[in-house]
């Protein structure tokens, strides 16, 4: 079946779509068929959800055309998406878990002509949805005490008794256990064959080459490729998702370090197996080492283990098993305290909700990982002279954008936020850097200036640096070595200049490969 | 319906800039202005006449020396428990229970008050003092090991936990805390040892209202120049991003929270020790509670917390005046307790949002 012999169900002309001053989506042209099952490939921030987010009316686009069975419609919001029969399943379900599956299917339908809803009629025509569809989950049952998957069915249910005949799934299999995967595919296909469409948000190669007819590249907010599920394979998608080659010339960490076993290990981690929020793992069983003056990059699509390893290491979530030893003291597991008293330097990932008290004044935050410690700490007193000083000395030295120590910390842009953790780190000459997306959603600038201060510490203060980021460029960029961390495995180590992107890309979609 | 959802317009709140810090400082004083001139309503209603009810009701806090001195006295208890509240919601350890810890102390104070054998007066004082501190924090304890350790709800708990105490206090006032012979709840009386000593002539000025200035200056010690204050603050303003950062968070809750019912307990002792010289049931009209809103319209400064005790006390104290004078009930210094909190919190909220119009 080739697209050509269907029709168009979907078109999207030169969609724009900017977020303040970021583009995420530069006039994207995107069709859907009928009948097919399409899949949107690309690495996080390539504009795969954006994109579907506009055709479904949570966003309004900034520029562009989108047309429903050849007629041109607007949506200002998702229940106009709806009655033109598209339906979307999100990553995080919204479902009320304290109520019956049937209950949260009718919830927000609008019954025009009956002040109650029909509960009776209601469930006889889920009941023909489940057994058409094959996706069967008793009606009555309240929503908590389903599994994963099954909500997931419920929110494919949700969207089919709304009307749907175009489906989106964003990243649907993220979340599913192999098996249940197994069973959304049978439902994918069972609902081609009825007539619907469906695309499919997925980073995973496997996964969009068994399901997918056609497959659709996005990176950085561009359609860079459609491809025919039979004019291609999982190589060639690789190296579209991940973009050309990289220039090694252009690294901002110059000259390589030699990694070799009589260098010493600031980090080293046996065997580690961490529980996500999910009550699955997400970190399976990783070892590896960083070296004094190193920077290890963990590249990686993010869920993939990356923020669990992290927290692990930070003190602030327990592992289920494993050893980690920080610059050969076994690290004691759930104790913050004990990684800032024995010379990790962490960035967080979520740098508002862990990092940083918005509500208090720089100098507040400039001092937490320093104030337990002599001269800020003077028996039962705190040193507000010396806050002061170290407060001001740090501000110029990072030049952080702020009314001065005493101002408050919410009034700082996202860049100066990230100056006043990566300040705290350095004074206080860690060994080793911890550092989990150091600069998601920063500007040009800011981004400059903590790559600089990341590879200057690992140079000057011979520091091991861990760095997690899922922007392959900053990994190419600044590491020594790059991990791929993919489903809470490592894929792989490299040093840097045996490192292709191709082959980091097919690492990153799941795919092994030695490097060539 | 539909139809007139488009055509009216919606109000929606809006984040702005924070406000300058005079601004915040006046905030609280617009919230009593407010609620004084809302309370002219019911006084109306009361067919009171308006000046001269805010005359008396000012004339009887604050017009005469023993007036005076009587508005510092209702306003020991009123700083204790303010600030008891106010040092625990810095840390958004939400201790809703200082009625209770106030009668823990009350207790320990009269039982100790009743049996204290001869020893130096001094002696006994800081026996009681202390003694009555820690029963008060060790009440506090519970709530914060249920939060701490069981994820219970501080509020919820510590709340209930008044009801706990209420009855604790009924059980022994009707058994071995009664005074013998009598069918009262009421226990015998204190020793002369355990009374509060009295600082100023033809008054019931006494040492509770030092204490409570002291502990007013203590507190602030604590909070701006102290590792605990800053640990304190900084749990508050982030829970996790304190732990992340390295601050025993368990640990400080514990600490906060039994300092916090210490505090509270400390105003039961002065009621006992120097104004009834014996426990009974109605030893606390609700200090416990008042001092939620005095610690809220103090904004949770040791400071504010003295001044709003203060104002309240004025309240309290010249309603009584008022209401001889006028026939206006002294419930009238509920009503204004009440609106200036609600008052206060409305403004709060006003400092942080304002309201913006959208016509669809």
């Amino acid at each position: 079946m080739s697209p050509k012999n269907r029709s168009p169900i979907v078109e999207m002309r030169s969609i724009k779509k900017c977020f303040l001053d970021t583009v995420a989506l530069k006039s994207v042209n995107f069709t859907l068929y009928e009948g097919e099952i399409c899949a949107l490939l690309g690495e996080n921030g390539a504009g795969k959800t954006t994109l579907m987010n506009v055709l479904f009316g949570y966003y309004a686009c900034d520029d562009g055309e989108i047309y429903v069975n050849g007629k041109k419609v607007t949506f200002s919001a998702p229940r106009d998406a709806i009655a033109k029969g598209i339906g979307m399943v999100h990553q995080h379900f919204a479902l009320v878990p304290s109520i019956s599956v049937l209950e949260n299917i009718v919830v927000g339908i609008k019954e025009s002509k009956n002040l109650f809803l029909d509960m009776k009629e209601a469930k006889h025509k889920l009941l023909d949805l489940e057994k058409m569809y094959g996706l069967f989950v008793d009606p009555d049952v309240k929503v908590e005490t389903l599994s994963i998957g099954e909500q997931q069915k419920v929110e494919i249910l949700k969207a089919l008794y709304r009307g749907a005949k175009i489906l989106i799934l964003d990243e649907p299999t993220a979340v599913l256990a192999p098996l249940e995967t197994k069973d959304l595919f049978a439902t994918l296909r069972k609902l081609t064959e009825n007539g619907n469409s469906v695309i499919f948000i997925s980073h995973k190669l496997y996964e969009v080459m068994e399901i997918s007819d056609r497959i659709v590249v996005l990176r950085n907010g561009e359609i860079v490729a459609e491809r025919h599920k039979t004019e291609t394979n999982m190589r060639e998608l690789a190296s579209l998702m991940v973009g050309g080659e990289i220039d090694l010339g252009k690294r901002k960490n110059v000259g390589f370090k030699l990694i070799n076993d009589e260098i010493k290990d600031v980090l080293r981690v046996n065997d580690l197996w961490v529980m996500g929020n999910r009550g699955i793992e997400a970190v399976k069983g990783v070892t590896f080492s960083v070296k004094e003056g190193e920077i290890l990059g963990i590249a990686g699509v993010s869920g993939n283990g990356q923020k669990e390893l992290a927290e692990c290491l930070f003190g602030i979530r327990l592992p289920e098993k494993g050893e980690v030893y920080l610059d050969g003291l076994s690290l004691a597991f759930g104790n913050p305290f004990f990684t800032v008293m024995n010379g990790m330097g962490r960035i967080p990932e979520d740098r508002i909700d862990i990092g940083l008290m918005m509500d208090l004044t720089v100098e507040d935050n400039i001092i937490l990982e320093m104030h337990a410690f002599r001269p800020l700490k003077n028996g039962i007193l705190l040193n507000y002279d010396a806050a002061h000083r170290v407060s001001d000395e740090l501000i110029q030295k990072f030049s952080i954008k702020t009314a001065g120590r005493d101002a408050l910390t919410k009034t700082l842009s996202g860049g100066n936020l990230q100056k006043i953790i990566l300040a705290r780190v350095i004074y206080r000459n860690p060994r080793l850097i911890v550092a989990a997306q150091p600069t998601r959603g920063l500007d040009v600038g800011a981004i400059d200036f903590i790559h600089d201060q990341l590879i200057t510490t690992s140079k000057n203060n011979n520091s091991g640096i861990l760095l997690i980021s899922e922007d392959l460029d900053e990994v190419f960029s600044l590491s020594d070595r790059i991990a791929v961390m993919y489903e809470g495995k490592f894929m792989g180590i490299v040093d840097i200049e045996n490192a292709d992107r191709e082959t980091i890309g097919l690492w990153m979609s799941g795919v092994k490969e030695s490097c060539a | 319906m539909d139809e007139w959802g488009k055509r009216i317009m919606r109000m929606i709140l809006a984040k702005r800039p924070p406000l300058p810090y005079w601004a915040q400082i006046l905030i609280p004083f617009i919230a009593i202005v407010v609620s004084l001139c809302l309370s002219s309503i019911p006084i109306i209603y009361a067919k009171g006449d308006l000046f001269k009810s805010y005359f008396y009701l000012f004339y009887g806090a604050l017009g005469t020396r023993y007036n005076f001195l009587e508005t510092c006295v209702k306003s020991s208890p009123l700083i204790f428990t303010g600030l008891a509240v106010a040092f625990a919601f810095r840390a958004k350890f939400w201790n809703i229970g200082a009625e209770g810890q106030l009668l823990a102390g009350a207790i320990v104070a009269t039982w100790i008050g009743i049996n204290v054998p001869e020893m130096p007066k001094f002696a006994a004082l800081a026996l009681i003092i202390s003694a009555g501190f820690v029963a008060g924090g060790l009440w506090a304890l519970i709530p914060a090991l249920l939060k701490t350790k069981l994820k219970v709800d501080d509020v919820v708990s510590s709340l209930l936990l008044n009801y706990v105490m209420w009855h604790i206090m009924g059980a022994l006032l009707f058994g071995p805390l009664q005074q013998p012979g009598s069918s009262w709840p009421r226990s015998p009386s204190i020793s002369e040892l355990a009374k509060y000593p009295m600082l100023l002539a033809r008054s019931r000025f006494h040492l509770g209202i030092v204490m409570a200035v002291v502990a007013i200056a203590i507190i602030w010690f604590i909070n701006e120049k102290t590792v605990l204050g800053y640990r304190i603050k900084s749990i508050g303003a982030n829970l996790k991003a304190a732990g992340f950062g390295g601050i025993p968070t368990t640990s400080v809750i514990i600490k906060t929270a039994m300092i916090s019912g210490g505090l509270a307990a400390l105003a039961g002792v002065g009621e006992v020790c120097a104004i009834h010289y014996h426990l009974l049931m109605d030893v606390s009209p609700g200090y416990g509670y008042s001092g939620i809103i005095i610690a809220m319209l103090g904004r949770l400064h040791p400071l504010g917390v003295g001044l709003s005790a203060f104002f309240f006390s004025m309240i309290i104290v010249g309603a009584q005046t008022m209401s001889r004078m006028t026939g206006v009930p002294v419930y009238i210094a509920d009503v204004i307790q009440g609106m200036s909190l609600l008052i206060m919190l409305v403004a709060q909220l006003f400092t942080e949002y304002k309201i913006k119009v959208i016509s669809k």
